[in-house]
């Protein structure tokens, strides 16, 4: 009964990373705390561990359904340009509304409307990918990739044409990073990730029959397109909270997917969605612990990130090498 | 029952599945033959619904395909493709538990466990089960997938191109285990078979296609005979009796 050792295996392996994950938790949160200075502290490093918590669950789960539904383990969102959509409809927004309108857009409207306009662009370029009858994933991704390099350009463009000042607001919109998080949106991010959770748990086993490939998913009664449909949607909001709250850092994903799916040895993705968001808090809090405190912000987190994910690709890369 | 009207698949101009009607028996071995390109694959892909059909109706039970849901459809109807890549590490046993999704869902019960054991035994698997799909031979893998059909339990199997690149032994070990299920079972097996000895030895029933149409169809012994043979691949076949069975000699 291997397959019940293993979930075992994979059990102990997400408790030894919460534990992991509570320490350095504390490890970024305590320190240098008095009474005095709590009030002051306190939230804003709170903050920045639910920012934590909200990226690592929306790179981690989006990367790792992505590669489900496209039946490759280098890919990730990025590669379909969707977070150079949601810089170009940031871009976009402003571009048309001027900075005025969208600095009396309070609150979460923006955000709203982004989230909103991604996914209406996933709908569009599902629909137009699978109306006609031999169009497939591979067929997806790579007009993803052009779809991305066009997106990427277009909001060079617009930005090169915006006055200075505007350009300044829509920099302070756009290029968020984990020093500079956007915490005003940390709520209703939490929000969303919570409907996505409650919505997506039910498709966690019909996405491990999808590792089989189409046909035999189709066979074993999955509703394919559906499916597919449905992991894109999720993907175009995930990739927009994150991508709002600290900025692309799309690395991360193919990082800690891989490291999850190496450590665990499982395909269920019920585990491995499990691994991926506990070792995203660990590898973003220690991120953070690093760039705060050792390298005392002279540094950035991505990279710290691409210094840790270039050296394990490194090894992975020999390691395939050898076999 | 299955039964198919009027069914149609067009690539570009071509059509590659023309208007055929099928109405499949139960309780057989269903061969379909033909050569390259006659749509055979085309043609049982649609009836699984696996490839969309550009016209026509698909009646399986008296229900057409679009009135069933998936997941109803999956514990009626399986169908095994002839590639099968896979991206993960799975063991033939993880491998054929899948099998139980459409009823399990993915928390096996007693009866799903017992199920994966008969299906384990059946394709004489049980010593291989904790072993990798990636360690296995190309015949030892068909048979896991062929395990995880009959795990799946359903009345109608669709086989395309099961023997291919399989040798002598695994054929005949495959197509044995057929006869069983459909003999022990009372499974109905459609499968598609470019070996047309094979067909002979174990068919009970032949569907002969040739460009996108059905030219021919009928119980083993009408088909396997050299007139009709030439109507279908348009080369003399010889067909000899031995040892009470009908072996076709193409080998010019």
């Amino acid at each position: 009964m291997e397959y019940i050792l293993k979930d075992k295996k994979s059990k102990k392996i997400i408790m030894c990373l919460i534990l992991l994950d509570l320490m350095v938790i504390a490890a970024f949160l305590l320190p240098g705390i008095t009474p005095k200075n709590i009030h002051f502290f306190m939230p804003r490093r709170i903050t920045k561990i639910l920012a934590v918590i909200i990226v690592s669950y929306s790179i981690g789960y989006s990367s790792l359904i992505f590669q489900t539904v496209t039946n490759n383990h280098i890919l990730t969102p990025s590669v379909m340009g969707l977070d150079s959509l949601y810089l170009f409809i940031q871009t976009f927004i402003v571009f048309a509304a001027g900075s005025q309108t969208l600095s009396q857009m309070i609150g979460y409207r923006h955000f709203l409307i982004c989230v909103g306009l991604m996914i209406f662009a996933a709908c569009i370029l599902f629909l137009l990918l699978f109306r006609g009858s031999s169009k497939n994933v591979y067929f997806l991704v790579l007009t993803g990739m052009i779809m991305g390099s066009l997106f990427n350009g277009m909001a060079t463009f617009m930005q090169v044409l915006l006055d200075p000042n505007e350009f300044a607001v829509l920099q302070g919109r756009m290029f968020a990073s984990f020093n500079n998080i956007n915490s005003n949106l940390v709520g209703i991010s939490i929000l969303i990730i919570i409907a996505v959770c409650i919505i997506s748990v039910r498709d966690l086993p019909y996405l491990d029959v999808l590792l089989l490939g189409p046909e035999n998913a189709i066979s074993l009664g999955v509703d394919y397109k559906k499916l597919v449909f449905k992991t894109l949607i999720i993907c175009a909001v995930l990739v927009s909270v994150s991508t709002a709250l600290v900025g692309p850092i799309t690395f991360l994903g193919i990082l800690i997917v891989n490291l999850a799916r190496h450590m665990l040895g499982t395909y269920s993705h019920r585990s491995i969605s499990l691994g991926i968001m506990f070792l995203g808090i660990l590898f973003l809090t220690g991120g953070l612990l690093v760039t705060e405190r050792i390298f005392k912000f002279e540094t950035t987190m991505s990279v710290i990130i691409n210094f840790i994910g270039g050296i394990y690709f490194l090894y992975l890369m020999l390691k395939e090498r050898k076999q | 029952m299955i039964a198919v009207r009027n069914i149609t698949k067009i690539y570009g101009d071509k059509k590659v599945v023309d208007s055929v009607d099928l109405d499949i028996p139960r309780g057989k071995i269903i061969a379909f033959i033909g050569s390259n390109g006659a749509g055979k694959s085309t043609l049982i892909s649609m009836i699984c619904r696996t490839l969309k059909k550009d016209g026509g109706e698909v009646y399986i039970d008296d229900k057409e395909l679009k009135d069933w849901k998936s997941s109803e459809l999956s514990k009626r109807l399986s169908i095994l493709k002839q590639s099968n890549f896979l991206n993960i590490r799975l063991t033939v046993r993880e491998l054929v538990s899948f099998g139980r999704f459409p009823y399990s869902k993915g928390r096996l019960n007693d009866e799903d466990i017992r199920h994966i054991d008969k299906a384990l035994e059946y394709m004489g698997l049980n010593e291989l089960q904790d072993r990798y799909l990636d360690e296995l031979s190309g015949g030892q893998r068909q048979m896991a997938y062929i395990a995880m059909v009959i795990a799946q339990d359903t009345e109608y199997i669709f086989l395309d191109e099961p023997l291919n690149n399989l040798d002598m032994k695994h054929s005949v070990k495959i197509m044995k285990v057929l006869k069983r299920l459909v003999g022990e079972l009372g499974k109905t097996i459609m499968v598609v078979i470019h070996d047309i000895n094979f067909v002979s030895c174990y068919a009970d029933y032949v569907v002969a296609m040739k460009d996108g149409k059905i030219i021919k169809q009928g119980d083993t012994c009408q088909i396997i005979q050299s007139g009709v043979l030439y109507d279908i691949y348009g080369m003399n076949i010889d067909v000899q009796n031995y040892c009470g069975k009908n072996i076709c000699l193409y080998y010019s």
